[in-house]
């Protein structure tokens, strides 16, 4: 088993995390949210992985035959429906700080502090 | 027993959405009524549960998919009375926050039932889930409305600023969740805490276990907001609703470190065998610190609200070292000590949110005296805050003493004695705060304090007089619950109990395993000694006496106070400067907090 899936995963959850340190758009921040959401997804598929597995439907495979682990799969997908639901969330509250304060920038958004 | 299990999380749930399907056909009074009567009997089947767990937990597997074979195919729930106790203080602080909330928002009915209750749906599946994966999920279902209900008022930059920071912060933590989930996953093909616990066992921890660890701390740190991983819980819980601040604060932030206890005891606790100490050095450091920085940073507020924020971060700080002694006693203290905590905390936040509606402002300094009229609200208000200050018999006091004890046990004398500093002075703040707002002590105004943009929740109808008192009554009885639990004949015996049977890894491996029943729980009885009376009584003194200095320290000696300024003025304005509001800086704090948390258990666990 290559060691690059795993390596992938993290670089790809770091730069998104990175991603958002440095955003001055809150569009751009999320998207990095999900980026950093993609890397936990590319992780999760690598752990199940099987060399020559097949998709893990059951149904009519050939004996013999490897299928990867359809239990990361399950998990990826509530994965990616928990992120749809927060970015949702999320750009909605963008679109309520552009329409109330004419900006996109997070770092003037600065009304508590200290 | 087993047919109760499913329905604290499925009744919220089944009403949530009915209300979503006809609530906006419904009146008022009818979708007040469902969601209090849905909240309140959440609380009396976490309730049931707690009894009926006393003797042994219960180890549900929806569907029928038991175990078979050392195999786990299916979703488990874990009831035992300490995470009942939690999914049961859930339930009340919903129904005291829904009562508050009677008249509160009159617009956009009836979305704020069906977040609450979705809220506690996810709470109470978060405190009972014995399943990593099922805790990932519920741990965003208790998210998402959350951050919802943060954002409410959205026509203020408060809670926007609030609300995605909360939401950002949140998610980053949910996906050191995902990847500590696939980490334990590939080592242990298991996603059950008891099976991979088994897995797990035996073997000395390497740089995999260790980090997959490190992740599940990170992660639940961020839901408790123990520093550095607490600025996004500050903006968030000063710009939500006042009856929504009871939820997060009063029971939200004190799950993330139950999962921490539950997660280590169930899954690494075998693993870390013999680095316990080690584990529990690193866990304690973070866990004092945090609770000490954030409780100067409740000092240093002016805003009732975000004072009653960092408040709670630091007493998830003060819960965090608790529970990281790993001894039953501890354990035990701890829950009855959130639970406690949890009320009177509540109860705080439903008088805050009373000020907010009857003086329009939630400011220390410019409430100045104005609160002289509303007596019944200072004495909650003030028995709240000795409450919190571990004043004898409230709950916070007796969790306290338990804790105490199994320090004491470990040679760590040390450790109550920082935590009840921790709460003194976080205690010393909202004291301040009652003496200058009820009493009309103190200056009008301090620089020391930081000032926060005006809230403007008012516009409710001025006409109702009966909301105030209803208000006011939420408040008291969650403050007489803080009391009342503290005199359960027996709680410390069965709190010990109970926690000392969810550390027994080997009982809990047989019984979910191979279905071989636990032994009864049962522990000796537990004596509240005169020295913890005494301890709890001067941490209370320390408060009062620090409110004092807080409110009269321009009258103490010029030498002491020149003194102070060199040498406390620097790291203020430091730590002040630290808590930027910017959304970047959060992030970059939580990458911090994650690796050192992870380079720690790396550099002394291995």
């Amino acid at each position: 088993m290559s060691v690059y899936p795993y390596v992938i995963g993290i670089v790809v959850f770091g730069l998104g995390l990175g991603g958002i340190a440095v955003s001055r758009h809150l569009v751009h921040a999320i998207v990095c949210l999900n980026v950093a959401q993609t890397g936990t997804y590319v992780l999760l598929l690598a752990v199940g992985w099987r060399r020559h597995g097949t998709a893990p439907i059951l149904g009519g495979v050939p004996k013999g035959s490897h299928q990867v682990d359809p239990v990361v799969q399950a998990l990826t997908l509530t994965d990616i429906v928990v992120g749809i639901t927060v970015s949702g969330l999320l750009l909605a509250l963008a679109i309520q700080v552009h329409r109330r304060r004419g900006t996109m920038d997070p770092d003037e958004l600065r009304a508590l502090r200290g | 027993m087993h047919a109760l299990v499913p329905l604290p999380v499925a009744v919220p749930l089944a009403v949530a959405a009915v209300l979503g399907a006809v609530g906006r056909f419904l009146p008022r009074q009818v979708v007040d009524a469902a969601a209090i009567l849905a909240a309140a009997a959440v609380t009396g089947v976490s309730a049931t549960l707690v009894v009926g767990t006393a003797d042994r937990p219960l180890h549900v597997f929806f569907g029928g998919w038991r175990p078979h074979g050392g195999l786990v195919p299916g979703i488990a729930f874990d009831v035992d009375p300490l995470s009942a106790a939690l999914a049961t203080l859930a339930g009340a602080l919903t129904v005291a926050a829904l009562v508050f909330a009677w008249h509160y928002f009159e617009e956009a009915l009836p979305l704020f039932h069906i977040l609450v209750l979705l809220f506690l749906a996810g709470m109470v599946g978060f405190a009972l889930s014995d399943d990593l994966f099922n805790l990932f999920v519920f741990f965003q279902l208790m998210g998402i409305p959350a951050f919802a209900l943060t954002g409410y008022r959205v026509d203020e930059p408060g809670p926007l600023q609030g609300a995605l920071a909360f939401g950002i912060l949140n998610t980053i933590a949910g996906s050191l969740l995902v990847l500590a989930i696939s980490l334990v996953y590939g080592r242990t093909g298991a996603l059950n805490l008891v099976d991979a616990g088994a897995a797990l066992a035996g073997r000395p921890p390497d740089l995999l276990v260790t980090a997959a660890f490190g992740l599940v701390v990170s992660a639940f740190l961020v839901k408790a907001g123990v520093v550095p991983f607490h600025f996004w819980l500050a903006d968030a819980y000063s710009a939500a609703p006042a009856p929504v601040c009871v939820l997060l604060s009063g029971v939200m932030s004190d799950l993330g470190i139950h999962a921490i206890a539950r997660v280590h005891s169930s899954a690494f606790a075998g693993t870390f065998a013999h680095r316990e100490a080690e584990v529990r050095a690193i866990l304690v450091a973070l866990g004092v610190a945090g609770a000490l920085i954030t409780a100067v940073m409740s000092f240093l507020q002016a805003d009732l609200k975000r004072m009653l924020a960092f408040l709670t971060a630091s007493h998830a700080g003060i819960f965090l070292a608790a529970v990281a002694l790993f001894s039953p006693a501890a354990l035990a203290g701890e829950v009855v000590w959130v639970v406690g905590d949890g009320l009177a905390k509540g109860s705080l936040f439903l008088c805050v949110g009373f000020l907010l509606h009857e003086l329009q402002d939630g400011d220390e300094l410019r409430l100045h005296g104005r609160g002289r009229r509303l007596p019944v609200a200072a004495a909650i208000f003030v028995v709240g805050a000795a409450a919190v200050s571990l004043l004898p018999p409230f709950g916070p006091f007796l969790g306290f003493a338990l804790v105490g004890d199994a320090a004491g046990a470990l040679g760590l004398g040390w450790v109550p004695a920082l935590l009840a500093l921790a709460a003194a002075v976080s205690g010393a703040a909202v004291l301040r705060a009652a003496g200058r707002v009820f009493l009309g002590l103190g200056d009008r105004d301090d620089p020391l304090l930081s000032q926060q943009p005006q809230h403007a929740e008012r516009e409710e109808p001025e006409d109702d007089v009966r909301r105030p008192r209803v208000a006011l009554a939420a408040a008291g009885a969650l403050l007489a619950l803080a009391l009342g639990l503290a005199l359960v004949p027996g709680l410390p015996r069965h709190a010990v109990a109970a926690a000392a049977q969810a550390q027994d890894r080997h009982a809990l491996v047989e019984a979910v395993l191979h279905g071989v029943p636990e032994p009864p729980a049962s522990a000796p009885p537990q004596h509240v000694g005169v020295a913890a009376y005494a301890e709890g009584l001067a941490t209370t003194a320390a408060a009062l006496l620090l409110a004092l200095v807080g409110l009269y320290r321009r009258r103490l000696p010029r030498l002491v106070r020149v003194v102070a300024g060199r040498v406390a003025g620097p790291p203020l304005a430091a730590l002040r400067a630290a808590h930027s509001g910017v959304l970047g800086d959060y992030v970059a704090w939580l990458a911090f907090g994650s690796g050192l948390v992870l380079g720690l258990f790396a550099a002394l666990v291995r």
